[in-house]
């Protein structure tokens, strides 16, 4: 794949390239070839989940209940959506076979992408978004975290610039949670069958694999197993406080996602997303 | 031949006169997004930082700085893109604070910056938070937030329960 991306005019294209070659923070890791299968896959994780879940978030633009809350959605999918760029652009330098973050995005097929099962869960209505955001970024905000410590200079800065994003994303979803939860009588009801329905699917967030352990033993980032403390005690916290009910059966857990394995509703997301790439390769405005 | 370069500091001058395009009262100095200006032999290099990562302005804002001091006779420019640090609302100058204010903007409130999230969460739910966000318009402190989202990414929806007056406060990060 030669083109360069494909969204952009002539000038931005000239300054991302600029940009791109100028690189500056020494990183051993990015040009490290053993590492770098299970890098790329790994930054394609914590990319398409965010890309993901900033497509389904964008999805309320103009949709949403009141004035405030579509801007609210939108300004997050626009946070998510710049996290994107810096993971998957991260992603195809460390490939360095011509890709960029938008043919990453654009021109891969469901089986190609690396993102959590729970992002691409359809929107729902409002109590399912909140409460998937919620879930997610008490995950996304200890995990960020941590990767600020990250033996990998470029990933610690990423996520160093994320997490000033993520921190007002959590305080945002968390009392949401709490005021629909400890709401009305229906309020409750949707907020409690939200949680019914997302929590087969947190499990995966915890989960490490062959590319995780790689990963750590690298030093770039912490087993996701060693979130799950915290994040059981955040959501418990809140949880309680919105008066909710923690489902019960934790034992089964959705996953396949980071692996390629994912739900029918991936491909739907993709055909909106990809569609003008795929229909006019190398259309820009 | 061999032309005379301008000073750093007389090319940081130039950049003072290039206005942020959503807020044009202040510049990309004020703002405090310009992180660095050097030259490479005869290239001038502007090391600039996001303020939020998916802030759709940074692009016309590199357009911006280069067509300017391409105006000002620079036409070798290379802009950096730089992550670390990551941009706080701290490195908006004094000046600049005022601007916004006149502008109908409540500017940042230093170190209000959301560090440990549930802590600040319970403060706020306690209602124990001390944040005073002043009416840019009356000065009241009576003000109430509608919205941690506003006009554009970096900033959130306040009014004013004294003179009623809506407007937007510059969010810390």
């Amino acid at each position: 794949m030669s083109s360069p991306s494909d969204m952009n005019t002539g000038d931005v294209v000239e300054l991302a390239a600029k940009e791109a070659a100028q690189q500056d923070v020494p990183d051993h890791h990015v040009t490290d070839v053993a590492l770098k299968p299970a890098f790329f896959d790994w930054l394609c994780r914590m990319g398409d989940t965010t890309l993901i879940l900033g497509h389904r978030t964008s999805e309320w633009c103009g949709h949403g209940p009141a004035l405030e809350e579509d801007i609210a959605q939108a300004n997050i999918a626009l946070d998510l959506i710049g996290h994107t760029q810096m993971w998957l652009g991260l992603a195809a330098e460390v490939e360095d076979e011509g890709r960029t973050a938008d043919t990453l995005a654009y021109l891969r097929d469901a089986m190609k992408f690396r993102n959590l099962l729970l992002v691409e869960l359809p929107k729902g209505d409002m109590a399912v978004t909140i409460m998937r955001q919620f879930l997610f970024d008490a995950w996304h905000h200890d995990y960020l975290g941590k990767l600020t410590g990250s033996s990998s200079p470029r990933v610690a800065e990423i996520a160093a610039k994320a997490l000033k994003e993520v921190t007002y994303h959590l305080e945002r979803s968390s009392d949401l949670v709490v005021r629909l939860g400890d709401g009305t009588d229906a309020s409750r009801r949707r907020m409690q069958d939200a949680l019914e329905l997302l929590w087969p699917y947190t499990g995966e967030m915890f989960v490490s694999d062959e590319v995780d352990r790689a990963i750590a033993e690298a030093g770039i980032a912490p087993l996701v197993e060693d979130l799950h403390a915290d994040w059981t005690e955040t959501v418990t916290e809140i949880l309680k406080e919105a008066t909710l009910e923690l489902p019960s059966g934790t034992a089964y857990a959705q996953k396949g996602g980071r692996t390629g394995r994912h739900t029918e509703h991936l491909g739907f997301v993709l055909a909106e997303m990809q569609f003008l790439q795929r229909a006019y390769p190398g259309a820009s405005w | 031949m061999t032309t005379t370069l301008p000073s750093v500091d007389q090319v940081w001058g130039w950049l003072a006169e290039v206005p942020d395009p959503e807020i044009p009262v202040i510049s990309v100095t004020d703002l405090g997004i310009v992180r660095e200006v050097f030259f490479e032999g005869d290239t001038l290099v502007v090391a600039v930082t996001p303020t939020y990562s998916g802030c759709p302005a940074m692009a016309v804002i590199d357009i911006d700085i280069q067509s300017h001091l391409a105006t000002k006779g620079l036409h070798s420019v290379r802009l950096d893109r730089r992550l670390s640090p990551p941009w706080t609302t701290d490195w908006i100058t004094e000046e600049a604070r005022e601007k916004l204010r006149d502008y109908g903007i409540a500017p940042p409130i230093d170190g209000t910056a959301g560090t440990d999230v549930m802590a600040a969460r319970a403060a706020r739910m306690s209602g124990t938070s001390n944040l005073v966000v002043s009416c840019p318009r009356c000065g009241s402190a009576a003000t109430e937030k509608v919205s941690q989202f506003g006009s554009t990414p970096c900033k959130a929806a306040y009014r004013c329960t004294d003179c009623l007056e809506p407007f937007d406060y510059f969010k810390c990060i």
